[in-house]
């Protein structure tokens, strides 16, 4: 009898993908098939939008809100024509445009699409799950400071919560407030406080 | 378009429910805001979302709603806002907004 060590496993112990299971997975991948068997894209196609689409990060963004924190005229560009601002680092835009909405001590934004989950791609990235989630995209225009507050962030009550619900061609960006001390940080320092969640506008950075 | 609205402008959205892919949330049809911003002229989803072009373009707005105005029982602040994006197909004017 030989020894068995931890690597053994029996025939049927295989580790498995994990399934396809739904109508809307199944549907998904019975066009993506049929677009490639009629020539319409190729496979490598489909892999280098993903590849594309999955190189985009929230550091993007957070370079963006940084340099609008120390370069003036840009925070004005970014302001006044967000998709053009968001290009001079790179961004790709196609059908929609870019807006951004300023955090001020009298206003607080936060960015929610209720139709669906629209959410600013180009600039952050792959949108976190509970952004996609019923309950957020009910609750942020229902009770947006209930939502704020199980994100521990409790607003003063003299401040006004700014809601977007990005419903059509546009989509939101916050730009945040510059934190108290952060005086002698350069632009690099800066970025890295500038988290996902404060740009969505459920937070706020800290230092 | 040359009867777009203009920010400030009073205006309701219209309480209709058409069958079909529709941008305008059902929770704020029928209510009452203000124009903030125009964005320009954009295909309409209507019917860009069953592979027709979309045309004529529709005007895309940004609309300020207050809080207290689209849920009576709003737990926050009386100046608490949602903006939302609305084509003008779906707003008409609201004449007694300017006086509430």
């Amino acid at each position: 009898m030989t020894e068995r060590t931890s690597h053994d496993h029996a025939a049927d112990e295989f580790q498995k993908d994990e399934e396809i299971h739904g109508y809307y997975q199944f549907l998904g991948l019975a066009i993506e098939e049929l677009l490639v068997e009629k020539g319409i894209v190729t496979g490598d196609e489909i892999r280098a939008t993903i590849e594309r689409r999955d190189s985009i990060t929230p550091a993007i963004g957070a370079r963006i809100v940084a340099r609008a924190w120390t370069d003036p005229p840009y925070r004005q560009r970014l302001l006044t024509d967000g998709t053009a601002a968001a290009e001079e680092f790179g961004c790709e835009f196609d059908a929609t445009e870019l807006v951004v909405v300023e955090n001020t001590p009298e206003a607080h934004n936060v960015i929610v699409c209720t139709l669906c989950s629209c959410y600013p791609r180009m600039v952050l990235g792959l949108p976190p799950s509970w952004y996609k989630s019923r309950e957020y995209r009910a609750r942020a225009v229902r009770e947006p400071r209930a939502v704020l507050k199980e994100f521990g962030t409790e607003l003063a009550e003299n401040v006004e919560v700014r809601v977007h619900d990005s419903t059509a061609d546009m989509r939101y960006l916050v730009l945040p407030m510059r934190p108290d001390g952060t005086e002698a940080m350069d632009e690099d320092a800066l970025a890295a406080l500038v988290t996902r969640d404060c740009m969505i506008g459920v937070t706020v950075p800290k230092v | 378009m040359s009867d777009r609205y203009s920010p400030g402008d009073h205006v309701r959205v219209r309480a209709d429910s058409p069958p079909g892919h529709i941008r305008t949330p059902v929770y704020i049809r029928g209510k009452c805001g203000v124009v903030r911003r125009i964005f320009g002229d954009f295909p309409n989803p209507e019917g860009l979302a069953y592979g027709q072009p979309g045309l004529p373009e529709k005007t895309l707005y940004e609309v300020r709603f207050r809080q207290r105005d689209i849920w009576p029982d709003y737990d926050g602040e009386l100046r608490d806002t949602v903006d939302i994006d609305i084509y003008h197909h779906w707003l008409e004017p609201d004449d007694a907004g300017a006086t509430r």
